[in-house]
């Protein structure tokens, strides 16, 4: 029988939890209605269960039902938010401000408003990954309209200071956007007591299915949005096209298990990250790219000094695991995060992500019995140990 | 997208791996690349009578398919003359390694490593003839 790898890589994706999977499968056959079919038991049953997984979303983030949009995933979720605030409010400034380790999604939206004549402002990161406030505050001016920072970073896992972010835009009138895609289900979100106003949302990276995700939008004070998609005026405009029921149904159960298991998922990630830190840190040459604090558990970004971090990853194919490295990319280029925490070369080619999830456990055995390529690396040494403590069983 | 069989096969049972003394006769050194773009290959023949490599070795950092292209040209220049080896081309490494497009960069450094380290070599015999 094949042996699939173990899986550490749960910040490019997660398997769909079981319980989740189970409550989305009746919305494919039975109950296939759509959602926006007012004069039958079809649309109203789908209706139905489409406010339910609205309430679960806004439940996890302490919003209100009327505040969350679907959409497609964080993806379209940050091209809604940032360039349906910036044109919006281009009246009354045309100035942005992000910064250089957010997603792509963010960055190429952004370049995107640059070429529709807006300006942007992308500011550096500390060497621990974090926004310096003071040098965020010396960015803003009296045109920016909309910031945009993520709350936790999908490379290195570090949480910026949203909350301080928050005040400091809603005391000078500027809209706050955050991508919270790889936060929900790791961090506590009150969207009550942050001074948020537009925060995305992905199904995908919490146990849900891909395809689907959402935007929150605030109501009071009230943010507007120009609709990026057009249509026949789904979610109060902001949003045409037919929902797909079962991909929101799959969304709001896996964000009701989030709510409920979070704290406990957490404690345990948590145990099994300082486990598989400890049995890294014997190697010589081990930097964690990233504050070790101000992080979520789940993360564990490590560079491994002289050995490129493509080939360390053939060394260890018993792991599923990301590398900094971009030698599969046409540009070479390491990883942007990576260069932004001031990284030499070097090492940012040199750098593995390791991401833990609610089916990583304890007392794995798989790796004990598929011996390493290169068992007289330190690292496939260590990695062989620790499989013990990161199996996916 | 997974790695061919021969690009394992060097990978995991490098040829030649090394260096010579940079004072051993006929030792010549190619070396191309950068850390900044993630591959920097070492390249260094020993050439004897009549132009001949006679052996050679490389030390590489970087991908598995550049790990590969040096380890695959070590063993294609040995027995060669200097004029022999610059005949051997990209294109050859990467279809006797089946490199998808994306690594085909890795082919070219390989080659470049060649005509870096017979340039090399010319330059240092060069001198020795004028001296």
């Amino acid at each position: 029988m094949l042996k699939l790898p173990i899986y550490l890589d749960y910040s490019a994706t997660t398997p769909v939890d079981p319980r989740v999977a189970e409550k989305m499968i009746p919305y494919l056959v039975e109950k296939f209605g759509n959602p926006a079919s007012r004069s039958h038991s079809f649309g109203w049953e789908a209706e139905a269960a489409v406010e339910e997984a609205r309430e679960e979303v806004a439940r996890l983030v302490n919003a209100d039902t009327k505040e969350i949009v679907w959409t497609s995933g964080a993806t379209e979720s940050n091209n809604l938010a940032l360039k349906g605030a910036a044109q919006f409010y281009a009246g009354k400034g045309k100035h942005l401000v992000t910064v250089k380790t957010e997603h792509k999604a963010v960055l190429d939206t952004c370049r995107e408003l640059e070429r529709q004549g807006f300006e942007v402002s992308y500011l550096d990161v500390r060497d621990d990954g974090l926004l310096d406030l003071d040098m965020f505050q010396a960015a803003l001016r009296p045109d920016t309209i909309v910031v945009s920072v993520m709350l936790v970073n999908n490379e290195i896992g570090v949480i910026q200071p949203i909350a301080e972010i928050g005040e400091i835009c809603r005391a000078r009138g500027i809209l706050f956007h955050v991508d919270a895609a790889q936060a929900t289900g790791k961090v506590a979100i009150d969207l009550a007591a942050l001074k948020v106003d537009l925060m995305s949302f992905s199904a995908h990276k919490t146990y849900g299915p891909k395809g689907i995700g959402a935007l929150y939008v605030r109501r009071k004070p009230r943010v507007r949005l120009n609709a990026q998609m057009h249509g026949g005026g789904h979610e109060r405009g902001f949003r045409s096209g037919t929902l797909p029921t079962h991909q929101i149904v799959g969304m709001g159960e896996a964000f009701r298990l989030a709510r409920l298991e979070m704290g406990a998922e957490n404690e345990r990630i948590r145990m099994l990250r300082d486990r598989l830190l400890k049995g890294l840190s014997d190697i010589e040459h081990v930097y964690v790219n990233g504050d070790m604090e101000r992080r979520v558990p789940h993360n564990l970004n490590i560079s491994f000094a002289y050995v490129e971090g493509e080939s360390l990853l053939m060394a260890i194919k018993d792991l599923a695991v990301s590398s900094g490295s971009a030698c599969t990319s046409a540009s070479l280029e390491p990883s942007y995060v990576l260069r932004a925490l001031g990284r030499e070369d070097e090492l940012a080619h040199s750098s593995i992500r390791f991401t833990l999830g609610r089916f990583t456990s304890v007392g794995g055995h798989r790796l004990c019995d598929q011996a390493p390529a290169r068992q007289d690396w330190p690292l496939a040494r260590t990695l062989a140990a620790v499989g013990n403590g990161a199996g996916r069983c | 997208m997974s790695y061919s069989v021969k690009v394992l096969d060097h990978y995991e049972n490098p040829r030649n791996v090394g260096s010579f003394g940079k004072e051993e006769e006929g030792v010549a050194t190619g070396m191309v690349g950068a850390p900044a773009c993630g591959d920097v290959m070492k390249l260094q023949i020993k050439v004897g009578k009549g132009g001949v490599i006679e052996d050679a070795k490389f030390k590489t950092y970087g991908c598995g398919s550049a790990i590969a292209s040096s380890s695959l040209v070590t063993e294609w220049v040995k027995g060669k003359t200097i004029d022999q080896a610059l005949d051997i081309k990209n294109t050859q490494i990467a279809d006797e390694l089946a490199l998808p497009p994306v690594k085909i960069h890795c082919s070219i450094l390989a080659e470049d490593a060649i005509k870096a380290a017979v340039a090399d070599y010319k330059k240092k015999h060069s001198e020795q003839v004028s001296a």
